[in-house]
């Protein structure tokens, strides 16, 4: 009989020595490619309080749309200086912040072209596992036709849409993660 | 049409649910709505690789720290790391972190009245071989209380948190121990539905992997989900 799946259990209130290596939240090395970004936003709970425990790990591709993976079979470029993983854990404020590049569009199998995005897992005590989310840019034409945004009703799109931070000394983006709520971000099932 | 998966879906049964409020913590953080069904795109499909770069001579044995020995039962846990159709998962990042044999963790957040113990840190790090299998070496960790009902103990248990292939198999999760009294009143344990399932969360006595003399061994494989179909892209 061949095995099961070992089950998902919660990461709990006590990984930040194990989980969170130095420098993780930082994506972008002096020679990636690209446009730079940063990421921040906070983490909400039901109540809208803060949730300061909890760990955020993206994965996205490069400025060319390219996963650093074998099964990435596309014809684009790989950086040798961007690798597309970064991880995080709230403040006691529930916030977070990623330094990153903005990344290109990827091919989505069958089913066309996705819009520049970014995939977010969320870890907490409370969560029994993972919750993943996507984020997406604003003012991103490609946004209209992914195949990703088009499963998610029109009135739940925006939470998946980072906001611009104007005046910013670099571009910013703000993503607020809420778990529970009016406001819920949305949150996929893969 | 979505296209077919590439790998495999949950098991049903096999993971517990967001909202479970025996566990006090899930009621303001479990979202209300289901989560959205997606096709898995080049972006599930892949996922972070680590090398052995990231490992540092002693991050397989927790039973030093600072320049002594750690105060406890020392024990060996080790075991396979698998996909859903046995194939061992090579080269993948194992992270364990866990309480010292008191029952408290080296977190500034925890305010368990038990002692630290300044030469166990409780945090391990290995790269499965080639074969899937992982080895570490450590103390056997204590059972704490935590508020979430009256008189609430967690089991002892050690997190381990792992990559696999692709984001889609990343998993966090908890070993226990055999026969271990708070099991059944746990409801972290508690909230995988199938039985079967909660049951591979705990870890084996294995004589043949005691080292005489020296520590009791545990076995402990892990299984994350495995490959459907290959992936073809354009």
């Amino acid at each position: 009989m061949p095995p099961g799946q070992t089950p998902s259990q919660t990461v709990g209130p006590f990984f930040g020595p194990a989980l969170i290596w130095p420098g993780t939240e930082t994506l972008v090395r002096a020679k990636s490619r690209g446009e730079r970004i940063v990421i921040e936003g906070r983490v909400l709970d039901g109540d809208g309080a803060p949730i300061g425990d909890a760990m955020i790990e993206i994965w996205q591709a490069n400025a060319e749309g390219r996963y650093d993976h074998p099964d990435d079979s596309q014809q684009k470029q790989l950086d040798p200086d961007f690798h597309g993983f970064g991880r995080v854990a709230t403040d006691a404020s529930g916030g977070y912040r990623l330094r990153t590049i903005r990344p290109g569009a990827v091919a989505a199998r069958d089913v066309g072209l996705q819009a520049p995005h970014i995939n977010v897992a969320v870890f907490a005590r409370g969560l029994l596992k993972h919750l993943v989310t996507r984020i997406y840019f604003p003012n991103e034409p490609l946004n209209a036709d992914d195949p990703i945004l088009k499963t998610v009703p029109l009135d739940r799109r925006p939470t998946l849409v980072a906001r611009a931070i104007e005046n910013a000394a670099e571009p910013g983006f703000q993503f607020d993660i809420v778990m529970q709520g009016d406001s819920e971000t949305v949150f996929f099932s893969l | 049409m979505m296209p077919r998966d590439i790998y495999n879906r949950e098991a049903p049964g096999a993971h517990p649910p967001y909202a479970y409020p025996e566990y006090v913590s899930t009621r303001k953080r479990a979202p209300i709505h289901a989560p959205i069904r997606i096709v898995q795109t080049l972006s599930e499909i892949t996922g972070p690789r680590f090398g052995r770069e990231l490992l540092r001579k002693g991050d397989d044995d927790l039973t030093r720290f600072n320049g002594s020995e750690a105060i406890g039962e020392r024990i060996i846990i080790a075991g396979r790391v698998l996909d859903e159709n046995a194939r061992p998962i090579p080269e993948t990042l194992v992270e364990i972190w866990q309480a010292n044999a008191a029952g408290r963790y080296a977190h500034e957040v925890d305010r368990h009245p038990a002692p630290l113990d300044p030469h166990f840190c409780g945090v391990g790090r290995v790269m499965t071989g080639r074969d899937g299998a992982y080895h570490f070496t450590t103390i056997k960790p204590g059972a704490y209380p935590y508020p979430n009902h009256y008189n609430a103990w967690r089991p002892q248990h050690i997190h381990f948190s792992l990559f696999g292939p692709c984001f889609a198999t990343r998993l966090v999760t908890q070993m226990y121990f055999p026969g271990d009294p708070l099991l059944k009143l746990d409801p972290i344990f508690n909230s995988v539905p199938d039985s079967d399932a909660r049951d591979r969360l705990i870890s084996h006595f294995d004589i043949d992997l005691t080292v005489p003399e020296y520590a009791l061994g545990y076995r402990f494989d892990l299984v994350l989900r495995g490959r459907s179909a290959t992936p073809m892209e354009t």
